[in-house]
């Protein structure tokens, strides 16, 4: 399979430039190497979108998709996974989705480690709804709800998943798409709960490239270990330099092989009586 | 006629439910039919909990006010009860906890020296005072022993030589009420809304329990949590009723039948998600028990005042399904057919019940065949699978992540056929029209089906109309008031069964309405459906469920029969 297999029909309502080009191209290139690889079928992928810009991307890959309320893109992902264990689950979010609306589920998947991925297009902005901040936004931000400039302490996500039990965590950029593929490829092959930050410019509200890109390095080029959690916390608080790649890896049973061990419960059959239940209250 | 009517009470964490559980079940052996209610507070330990328990040689609806017999482990049961006794009513009451001296027949029993005598535990009382009234209803010894026996196991030893020493007291100290004689009937269970509820959602497929707890849902939880394996099924309590409802919405686009179960409150966080399920067509069951609202209310207690709330939740417009049994073995046919409702078009369910329904005991038969799964609609897979493909009926063919050659997209967004967001005019427009064609078939379905329930007399000229659990009180208020006299139960109310009600109306010369709400919330639906207006009600939200003997007499009042 190609890339371009994944073509939807819809038509691209992207801004002209804007980054979410780069990260749906690596998102299509890693599908299209697990179907080639063997590792999924294409009908076992399923991917998932919360509201926002971000969320086009459900209609920009053909493969099957769920595109949830804003905020929810985590409880659709988790019900899936406990209905039918071998699909392939890769979730994607915005800052205001995960962080803001739904970041209640964000934090439970990882502690349980569910077996999916979750990449969040982090362009420290509401884009879709025309520039409001979100928990990512950085302090003197100037947008309609925060005319003074943003005030609030901003959120670190990787602190955020570390702290919380993510068995895999790592921070992408996309203006380095071969770089977010590798560890998109890396997440989504990750036994457990994946989460990918991605640094995306919103050409539009957000231009940060200039910004980060002096600043930008790959943690992996020197010498990381990503099996140190104090290592992987160090690193994902460094503000002058900006480190991207895997911060910690790790592996712990996944939440769905406790529950369900190898049970497929969309392939089981309802019992076929309950006689012996009812003799119960007899 | 036999019949028996008592009241047990205590602390809570003095054991009472289970106690009155236990006293039901021994009368269902012996062939009586068993109503069980319990009324508790919101608290975990002291303050005040009491179950009602009757019995009789025929089938019963409901429990009454006034019982025969108080069975106390406390002083504070018997202040609070006295006046519910008949005017030969007795108090039984543990004498190493209360004192009582009349003016109805005290019946001292020494539980707590009992109890410390075979070096069991406070609550082990309860098997004391299950033998002594057992013995004063003249239930055999062998009967109670084989429901102590099945109910504690291993742990039953201590519990039986308590049931034992209470028969034996009561056997040897005070006069027996009466002797009830055993009735040969077909065993039928005893069995409490929630798990009959949750039993017709398994015989229909359901797969996945998912719930938050909130009283009074939480005995469906009880049931299915210890039970799951046995149902082949699986229970799951995630973070709050917003993930709750949207896990569910993902289970369900996956292929598995999926039910949750909340109250009021956790359903308005599912809301948003509930819309969802109309706009993207995915089939979910949502079990709503009402209890006292607005806001938190008094969680444990009943009501009947969500009724407008669920038939007008979620925004937009799209088909919904929503039924609302009356009884344990409604709540099994009629959740099962949600299920299967749900299924077939594509479409939310809701299973609207109440803390009566759900937390009460009755023997009620139930015929496991009356439910099974009607397989929705498949698709075949020669062309390109479209998940919203237009049709006649606006039910499109199904299929799950995993199928192969077909890609399933759903979404929250208005979309084309195959799932892609659509904002044209024309677009959307097509899409709207296609969910709501679904309705118009469900109605063709819907009347082939039971959609309300005639009581009574049927060509009596005076007609009370009511919904969901009122259904016990309103049957057992019909045999005192001694008149023609029909009663419409109104099942399901969306899609409203108006072609039904039309009818039943217009042959009505009076009209009385019984809800558990203060505005008449099934009347103004029925205007808003059908065009009549009912202007006659007995209406109270209380959080009590109607006593047949005072519901009788307002019947009477209302239609100038006093
Ligand atoms: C419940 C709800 N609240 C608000 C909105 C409006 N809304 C749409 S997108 C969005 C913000 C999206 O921000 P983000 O997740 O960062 O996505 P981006 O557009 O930046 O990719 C909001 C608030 C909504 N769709 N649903
Ligand atoms: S507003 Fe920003 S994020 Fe949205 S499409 Fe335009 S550039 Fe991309
Ligand atoms: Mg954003």
């Amino acid at each position: 399979m190609e890339m371009r297999d994944f073509d939807s029909p819809a038509k691209n309502t992207w801004c002209p430039g804007c980054n979410n080009f780069g990260i749906l191209a690596a998102v299509k290139q890693v599908l299209a190497e697990l179907v080639n690889s063997g590792e999924a079928r294409p009908e076992e992928i399923v991917i998932l979108s919360g509201v926002g810009c971000h969320g086009k991307i459900s209609d920009y890959i053909r493969v099957n998709s769920f595109y949830c309320l804003h905020g929810r893109t985590v409880p659709p992902a988790m019900g899936i996974k406990v209905a039918n264990q071998r699909l392939k689950i890769i979730a994607f979010s915005g800052d205001g989705d995960a962080y803001a609306e739904g970041i209640s589920h964000v934090v439970h998947a990882a502690r349980r480690n569910l077996n999916m991925t979750l990449v969040v297009h982090d362009n420290e902005v509401f884009a879709l709804t025309t520039s409001q901040v979100t928990p990512t936004t950085k302090r003197g931000f100037r947008t309609k709800s925060a005319p003074k400039g943003s005030f609030e302490a901003p959120l670190n996500p990787l602190h955020l998943m570390l702290s919380c039990g993510a068995t895999f965590v790592a921070r992408g950029f996309s203006g380095d798409p071969r770089h977010l593929r590798s560890i998109l490829m890396e997440a989504v092959r990750h036994r457990g709960f994946s989460f990918i930050d991605v640094i995306q410019e919103c050409v539009t509200f957000n231009p940060i490239k200039e910004k980060y890109l002096p600043k930008i390095y790959d943690l992996n080029k020197e010498g990381h270990d990503v099996t140190n959690f104090s290592a992987a916390w160090e690193r994902a608080s460094e503000v002058e330099r900006i480190p991207i790649g895997i911060f910690y890896r790790v592996e712990r049973e996944t939440y769905e092989k406790q529950l369900l061990g190898e049970r497929i419960l969309a392939e089981e059959k309802p019992i076929p009586s309950i006689k012996k239940a009812l003799q119960e209250f007899i | 006629m036999q019949e028996v009517s008592l009241l047990i009470g205590g602390q809570a964490g003095d054991g009472m439910m289970r106690a009155a559980e236990l006293i039901g079940r021994i009368f269902n052996r012996l062939g009586l039919y068993a109503f069980v209610i319990n009324d508790y507070g919101s608290l975990i330990r002291g303050g005040h909990n009491f179950c009602k328990i009757r019995a009789a040689d025929r089938q019963i609806w409901h429990h009454r006010e006034s019982v025969e017999l108080i069975a106390a482990v406390n002083q504070d049961t018997i202040a609070r009860h006295q006046k519910e006794l008949t005017g030969d009513g007795r108090v039984l009451y543990d004498e190493g906890a209360a004192k009582y001296e009349g003016p109805h027949e005290p019946l001292p029993i020494p539980l707590t020296t009992m109890v410390q005598e075979v070096g069991g535990i406070s609550i082990m009382k309860n098997s004391a005072m299950i033998g002594a009234i057992a013995s004063l209803y003249g239930v055999p010894l062998s009967v109670v022993e084989e429901v102590i026996n099945r109910a504690y196991g291993e742990k039953a030893a201590k519990n039986i030589e308590l049931v034992k020493r209470g028969y034996e007291f009561a056997a040897k100290n005070f006069k027996p009420i009466l002797k009830v004689e055993p009735v040969k009937r077909d065993p039928t269970p005893l069995i409490s809304g929630a798990e009959s509820l949750a039993l017709g959602a398994v015989k229909a497929g359901m797969k996945l329990y998912i719930t938050y707890p909130m009283t009074p849902s939480t005995a469906i939880l009880n049931y299915l949590g210890p039970a799951q394996d046995e149902l082949g099924i699986l229970l799951i309590h995630p973070e709050n009723e917003i993930a709750v409802a949207n896990m569910a919405l993902g289970a369900a686009y996956a292929g598995v039948r999926t039910m949750v179960g909340t109250a009021g409150g956790g359903f308005a966080l599912m809301q948003e998600a509930f819309s969802m399920a109309g706009q993207a067509e995915i089939p979910v069951v949502f079990v709503v028990g009402q209890r006292v609202a607005p806001a938190v209310g008094a969680p444990t207690y009943t009501a009947q005042a969500d009724l407008k709330f669920l038939l007008n939740a979620g925004h937009g417009e799209f088909p919904r399904i929503a039924v609302a049994p009356g009884d344990p073995e409604e709540a099994f046919v009629k959740t099962g057919e949600a299920m299967n409702l749900a299924w077939k078009y594509q479409s939310p369910a809701i299973v609207l019940v109440d803390k009566h329904l759900l937390e009460s005991y009755m023997s009620i038969g139930i015929d496991e065949n009356k439910v099974a799964v009607e397989p929705p609609e498949f698709a075949m897979g020669q062309e390109e699978y479209r998940r919203y493909r237009f049709t006649a009926s606006g039910v499109s063919p199904l299929a799950f992540p995993g199928q192969k050659g077909a890609v399933v997209k759903v979404t929250s967004y208005e979309h084309d056929e195959y799932g892609y967001a659509e904002e044209t005019a024309d677009g959307i427009q097509k899409m709207q029209e296609k969910r709501l064609r679904k309705l118009s078939s469900i109605i063709l379905d819907l009347k082939g089906r039971e959609t309300v329930k005639i009581h009574g007399d049927p060509a009596a000229e005076n007609l009370v109309v009511a919904w969901g659990s009122t259904k016990g009180a309103i049957l057992e208020a019909m045999s005192l008031v001694n008149r023609p006299l029909k009663f419409l139960q109104i099942i399901y109310l969306s899609p409203f069964p108006e072609w039904e009600v039309s009818r039943h109306l217009s042959k009505a010369r009076d009209v009385l309405l019984v809800e558990g709400n203060l505005t008449g919330q099934l009347g103004s639906l029925i205007t808003e459906q059908t065009g009549f207006r009912i202007k006659k009600a007995v209406l109270k939200n209380d959080g009590r469920p109607f006593d047949p003997v005072s519901l009788a007499e307002k019947i009477k009042e209302a239609f100038g029969w006093k």
